[in-house]
């Protein structure tokens, strides 16, 4: 088995064939994959939050939606990925804990998702397939050999995307 | 500007441990009157993390474990979690309710009870930080979910990724002797709340 190479939270990389990327535990925060299937070059994004706007330290970029995936695709291209070809995978932005006031910061996991969508649209980067939403934590695996995306879960089973 | 985690002192840290070993000593204090056994807790401690580092100090990301959350509003505002590993839990629902259920699940009665223990323990810790400082603290209804230990402690911590790369816990272990019931409490001030807090007890 290919080495595995981990992405902590509010954290990003990316890998050549035949490298697998993984992040542990997602809870509201979003797995950005993006994927060439031409190169065979992967990359992963762990983002918290949804924007870098308005927030008063954004030095690490990798935090945020909108900064994380240009980095992300920044990294890629230097590796030889190629633009027209990258496509996306989303997993994450579940919502762990149920309170009665949907205070925004509760509902932080489905704005991260519609952070994430748009900022990939913003780039022209096609989202071929999600798993996100509900109340579960995910771990993930995107295979660079194939750009499958492996989730795993407690109690809500393991598939493919 | 008001006070960040980078601008704490030592003195200063050890005021918030301290906080935390009078506010943990008294739920568990509570733990132990509820359960009738002794319960061993251990010096609280005063992390000051990386995001990417904060899932190592609950057993690694992808341990199963239950999470009862927090809100904390009045003079200062954040986060308490109280967090059981899935036989920890387990052990303690049996301790409480008198049985032996010796399933892998957790059934609705057993999360119920769950909820209360953290919601005495939170309370607890909360009335004697209110009565140490003088500040008026709230707490929510509590929240439990039973998963990953990185899902779960993300909730607090994304608070703190909205101003600074790094996150404060302060963390108490406790132990019941022998049936090894093992738990963290953690107490997360919001970055803004750090000087009042400190404030009301004469360190800023």
């Amino acid at each position: 088995m290919a080495d595995l190479i981990k992405v902590g939270m509010a954290d990003l990389n990316t890998v050549c064939f035949p490298g697998v990327l993984t992040t542990l535990g997602l809870g509201s925060c979003v797995g950005i994959c993006l994927y060439d299937s031409t190169t065979k070059i992967a990359g992963m994004a762990h983002i918290m939050l949804p924007s870098s706007q308005q927030i008063k330290n954004n030095s690490n970029i990798a935090k945020f939606a909108d900064t994380g995936i240009v980095k992300l695709l920044e990294d890629m291209l230097q590796i030889g990925a190629k633009r027209n070809k990258i496509v996306a995978k989303l997993a994450g932005g579940a919502q762990m804990f149920n309170f009665n006031d949907s205070s925004d910061i509760m509902r932080i996991g489905a704005r991260n998702v519609s952070a994430t969508k748009e900022s990939l649209k913003a780039l022209n980067i096609p989202i071929i397939a999600e798993d996100t939403g509900g109340n579960y934590g995910r771990t993930i695996e995107l295979y660079s050999d194939s750009g499958i995306l492996l989730i795993k879960t407690i109690g809500y089973g393991t598939k493919q995307i | 500007m008001s006070l960040t985690i980078d601008d704490l002192n030592s003195l200063q840290i050890d005021v918030l441990r301290e906080i935390g070993n009078i506010g943990a000593g008294n739920a568990a204090t509570a733990l132990s009157k509820m359960i009738s056994k002794r319960i061993d807790m251990d010096v609280p401690k005063v992390n000051i993390l990386e995001f990417k580092n904060v899932a190592e100090l609950v057993g690694g990301p992808e341990v199963e474990v239950v999470g009862i959350y927090f809100k904390v509003t009045g003079d200062i505002t954040g986060s308490i979690m109280f967090l059981l590993d899935k036989q920890s839990s387990k052990l303690l629902t049996n301790l409480l309710m008198g049985m032996e259920d010796t399933t892998d699940t957790l059934s609705e009665m057993e999360f119920s009870a769950l909820q209360e223990v953290g919601n005495i323990l939170a309370g607890s810790y909360l009335s004697s930080l209110s009565s140490l400082t003088g500040l008026k603290l709230i707490v929510s209804i509590p929240s439990l979910a039973l998963d990953m230990a990185g899902a779960i402690i993300s909730v607090p911590v994304i608070l703190f990724g909205q101003v600074g790369d790094k996150v404060m816990l302060i963390e108490t272990d406790f132990c019941e002797g022998t049936n090894h019931v093992k738990g963290n409490f953690f107490l997360i001030p919001d970055e803004e709340s750090f000087e009042i807090l400190l404030k009301s007890l004469g360190v800023v």
